[in-house]
């Protein structure tokens, strides 16, 4: 492996690690809340892709002025998380948070599966591509690359404003401290009369604007095919089983790790390409069954 | 989970009578039949998982374990016999079960369910893309085997098929349904209730976990030899996440807590899916997804517990009745 190809790789997987890092940190923060794996949340990323795309795509036909395209994808994100986010919160999961796990688990399953076809029918099966930010922002040469600015830059910043920003919310102000306190001990906290419902509803809501933005971000530099959503919400999985579950700054890591290890397979070994992020969860889950920084559960008798 | 009671015993042996005489009168229901039969006991493997409160998102792997590797054995042996082809299949998913089981039975629910789908995916792909000895997403054909070395035609192969898997299908439940009542099978709801005080007593949880898991692997691999048997075609599609998600959705639709859910789950399923797919082939997953959330909120025990619900009604009217 060359040098170049090595610098290629890297940039590659940093990319890749900053949507990564986008979905999977609103998975942990919805399981550390709501302590329900989330299966939709795979869904909320392809639907934000695909409402990117068609924002994008309805943009440059209507011969708007380019740069509103990155609002554009915004406001898909935002869109997205906030309607389908409260809609499934408020309909659904309220109705099963007093039952056993594994129900929880079926019917964010079901939601899922009812999403899926949602967008096939919504979209179509045919792929779609929407590259124009991509364009728009060019290219930037780095020790004698070519790379696009879009993932070189963009994608990077977002993933660590999303980062910064996260942490500030969640130490600073009194809405991030409440989902904190709810999180840590659900009981102790409603009975000090925070409104576990509000913080749940906040948290689903944010988690799934999470989702949809890293789909958003996606969309300008893959093809959007049905299946989308699957793929992400396992690679997501294992981001956050990798770091622990609920841990926000771990989960930027481990994105780091599944992207770069992913990017650096597509140069060497490129069958093993689709199998990578699941060796890695399995090595660090051999080695630390509660993720690289999770904390052991107490048990309860 | 009780002791059948002799009017259930009544209902499963005429439901199986009925299903055993189906082909006889519509030969085109014996294809369909055999592979929903299959399905079940695939099921059936859920079934007995769910019983400790663990799903597997990724219990399809066995599936194409047993095809793929019964495929690979009746390949070598230029065709084989049907017994040695159905042990070898069987024998390769326990071995898989107790390789995996052994990592997958330390964690619980989520970690569980995911870990599980996560080694289906690596097993999917590799399937996908060792085309050269796999056949990749094309698949491979798989050789009609022979019957203690008679060579058969399609026909009878098909019906032979058919009437073992029913049988295996009633042995297999029957045998399932008591290991459940055992003290290992009691053992294994115990981790679902409290998993701490099964420890207390000096019970192995993992220990009871694995036995359970090799059980439900195996009960897949079955499921899976016999699928590929009968499509003569096995790909890597068999082991998709979809497929895991199928089978737990038929443990569900049939009731989790009985193994004749599994069964009844099945063949509802693959009848309802026969049709349906002609029509609603675009919004198949929706109804999927439709129904699972009905069942999960409105009737948890599924198809048997809301036959259950029917029985003791109607023979509370005939009591109340002068």
């Amino acid at each position: 492996m060359t040098p170049q190809l090595a610098l290629l790789a890297t940039l590659d997987g940093i990319a890749y690690a900053a949507l990564v890092f986008m979905v999977a940190v609103g998975l942990t923060m919805i399981f550390g809340v709501m302590r329900i794996l989330n299966v939709a949340h795979g869904s909320f990323y392809a639907i934000g892709a695909y409402s990117a795309a068609s924002i994008v795509l309805g943009l440059t036909a209507a011969g708007m002025n380019p740069w509103l395209v990155f609002p554009g994808l915004l406001l898909a994100a935002v869109g997205v998380g906030a309607v389908l986010g409260t809609l499934i919160e408020r309909l659904l999961l309220t109705r099963i948070y007093t039952k056993e796990p594994v129900l929880q688990l079926l019917v964010t399953f079901a939601v899922f599966m009812i999403l899926e076809d949602v967008q096939r029918l919504v979209w179509g099966v045919r792929p779609y591509f929407a590259a124009e930010p991509v364009y728009l922002l060019g290219n930037v040469q780095v020790v004698g690359i070519f790379y696009t600015a879009y993932q070189l830059i963009l994608l990077p910043t977002v993933a660590l404003l999303v980062l910064v920003g996260l942490r500030l919310f969640l130490r600073r102000t009194l809405s991030g401290r409440l989902i904190v306190a709810v999180t840590e001990d659900r009981e102790m906290a409603t009975a000090l009369g925070i409104n576990a419902g509000r913080v749940f509803l906040l948290t689903f809501v944010l988690g799934s604007t999470l989702a949809a933005l890293g789909g958003a971000l996606a969309s300008p530099t893959t093809s959007l095919v049905p299946g989308i959503g699957a793929d992400m919400i396992v690679l997501s999985f294992a981001v956050v089983a990798i770091a622990g579950l609920g841990q926000v700054e771990g989960a930027a890591i481990a994105a780091l790790m599944i992207g770069l290890g992913r990017s650096f397979a597509v140069y060497v070994m490129p069958e093993l390409e689709v199998v990578v992020p699941y060796l890695v969860m399995v090595i660090v889950l051999l080695i630390r069954p509660e993720g690289l920084f999770g904390v052991v559960e107490r048990r309860r008798i | 989970m009780t002791q059948l009671s002799w009017l259930h015993r009544t209902v499963i042996l005429a439901l199986a009578l009925g299903v055993a005489v189906m082909p006889t009168l519509y030969p085109w229901s014996q294809v369909l039949l055999t592979l929903a039969l299959a399905k079940g006991l695939a099921v059936l493997g859920v079934v007995v998982l769910l019983q400790a409160g663990q799903v597997s998102f990724g219990h399809a792997m066995f599936v194409a374990i047993g095809a793929y590797s019964a495929t690979f054995l009746g390949r070598a042996l230029g065709g084989g016999d049907l017994v040695v082809v159905l042990l070898g299949g069987v024998l390769t998913s326990v071995a898989f079960g107790l390789v995996i089981g052994v990592f997958v039975v330390r964690y619980r629910y989520i970690f569980f369910g995911m870990l599980n789908l996560a080694f289906s995916m690596v097993l999917f792909s590799l399937l996908e893309k060792f085309f050269h000895i796999t056949g990749g997403s094309d698949g491979l054909r798989v050789l009609r085997p022979t019957l203690f070395g008679q060579s058969l035609d399609r026909a009878t192969f098909e019906g032979i098929l058919f009437y073992l898997t029913l049988a295996l299908a009633l042995g297999l439940g029957w045998l399932v349904h008591r290991y459940l009542q055992s003290p290992l099978g009691q053992a294994l709801s115990a981790v679902k209730s409290n998993e701490t005080r099964l420890e207390y007593l000096g019970v192995s949880a993992r220990h009871v976990l694995l036995v359970g898991y090799v059980v439900s692997a195996a009960l897949c691999g079955l499921g899976g030899v016999i699928i590929g048997l009968v499509q003569g075609l096995v790909t890597p599609e068999l082991g998709y996440w979809v497929r895991s998600g199928e089978l737990v959705f038929i443990a569900i639709l049939g009731g989790a807590s009985n193994v004749t859910g599994a069964f009844a789950g099945a063949l509802v399923f693959e009848v309802v899916r026969t049709y349906a797919a002609a029509f609603a082939a675009n919004i198949w997953q929706m109804i999927l997804g439709g129904v699972l959330l009905l069942i999960v909120l409105f009737a948890p025990g599924g198809l048997i517990a809301l036959y259950g619900n029917s029985v003791k009604k109607l023979f509370a009217r005939t009591r109340t009745e002068p």
